[in-house]
């Protein structure tokens, strides 16, 4: 099956990201596909290369780089809301690709489940 | 359909206009939500009622993490990420009442 | 149209207080691009969203109201409210500045259930 996902939360502030993150692992594992990975509003931070968590605690950021990696899965965050808030190519972090609302919509369109983490 | 809950029932309305508004089907509580689960929440009664008709789940990691993984109240059933993945496949559509 | 798929856009959260109402109608528009069958809900303190009157001056936000009025331009007509949700905040039709369809809790339910694709916000 192939999966969609919404993260509508920054990092670390929100459990959001690491529900997703955790869903789209069992996803994978399963046999699934995670086709894409929309970051919306405040979850576009999750894009941000300058991240730099204590050592000790989860690196948020790098976890999505490594999953797109491993699984090619589509990382896009919405350009509209990064630009708002200062994510932009300059300090995207790698695996990561800013692109329109439409890729929302189309995730909609193309994937059989799209799930969504928020606040 | 899939609901999926993931605030606490005693900060948000969240839970309250899922279970009035939704037409049923199976329900899972994250994150949060997964405080309205447990024995003794406010919430017990309201699930309890809602039991019958909407097939409620809990996220167990979430549970666990917030050190009330032994007071899942009866009737709720404990799924792991991988049940989660297994409910969002066996339903249509899946809503986040965010 | 055939092939189309549902979008249901609900709306939970009160304009200005958190961005979610605005960025959610940015959704909807480019949706509206994609020649899907698209509509909106309005529950719980989403239904301030469509309040008429809305003055903004004062907080230096951008009063976005009037585009939800440019909606139907865009062939998104579907705009659902929930009644309880309307009349626990003493709110009528009258007070909302588009044309908007009110259904009880049980048919809003009803219509979710009947959707493809859910984005809340």
């Amino acid at each position: 099956m192939k999966f969609g996902i919404v993260v509508n939360e920054g990092p670390y502030q929100h459990q959001a990201s690491d529900s997703a993150y955790l869903f789209a692992k069992a996803a994978i594992a399963k046999g699934n596909e995670v086709w894409r990975v929309f970051f919306y509003h405040d979850g576009v931070q999750n894009a941000s290369k300058l991240t730099e968590p204590p050592q000790d605690d989860r690196h948020i950021v790098n976890r999505w780089t490594k999953l797109a990696e491993e699984h090619k899965v589509d990382l896009v965050v919405c350009v509209a809301a990064a630009l708002r808030r200062g994510i932009k190519e300059e300090n995207l972090a790698q695996g990561f690709r800013i692109s329109g609302l439409g890729q929302l919509v189309e995730a909609g369109i193309k994937c059989d489940r799209l799930v969504t983490f928020g606040d | 359909m899939l609901h999926i809950i993931n605030k606490s029932p005693l900060s948000s309305v969240s839970l309250d206009t899922c279970l009035n508004t939704a037409a049923g089907g199976d329900t899972l509580l994250i994150e949060d939500a997964v405080y309205a689960a447990t024995k003794g929440n406010a919430a017990e009664a309201k699930l309890k009622t809602a039991m019958g008709k909407f097939k409620l789940h809990v996220l167990m990691p979430d549970l666990d993490a917030r050190g009330l993984g032994d007071r899942l109240m009866d009737g709720v059933i404990a799924v792991d990420y991988a049940g989660f993945v297994d409910l969002t496949s066996n339903n249509k559509t899946c809503q986040s009442w965010l | 149209m055939s092939d189309a798929k549902k979008f249901m856009f609900v709306n939970r959260k009160a304009p200005y207080g958190t961005i979610y109402a605005l960025e959610s109608l940015e959704v909807v528009l480019i949706s509206a691009a994609f020649d899907q069958d698209v509509s909106l809900a309005f529950l719980d303190d989403g239904v301030y969203q469509l309040k008429k009157g809305q003055q903004t001056k004062g907080i230096e936000i951008k009063n976005f109201s009037p585009a939800y009025r440019a909606l139907e331009d865009y062939d998104v007509e579907k705009l659902y409210v929930e009644k309880e949700a309307m009349e626990a905040r003493g709110l009528s039709e009258e007070d909302f500045l588009v044309n908007v369809t009110v259904l009880s809790r049980a048919e809003m339910g009803k219509l979710m259930d009947e959707q493809d694709v859910v984005l809340s916000f």
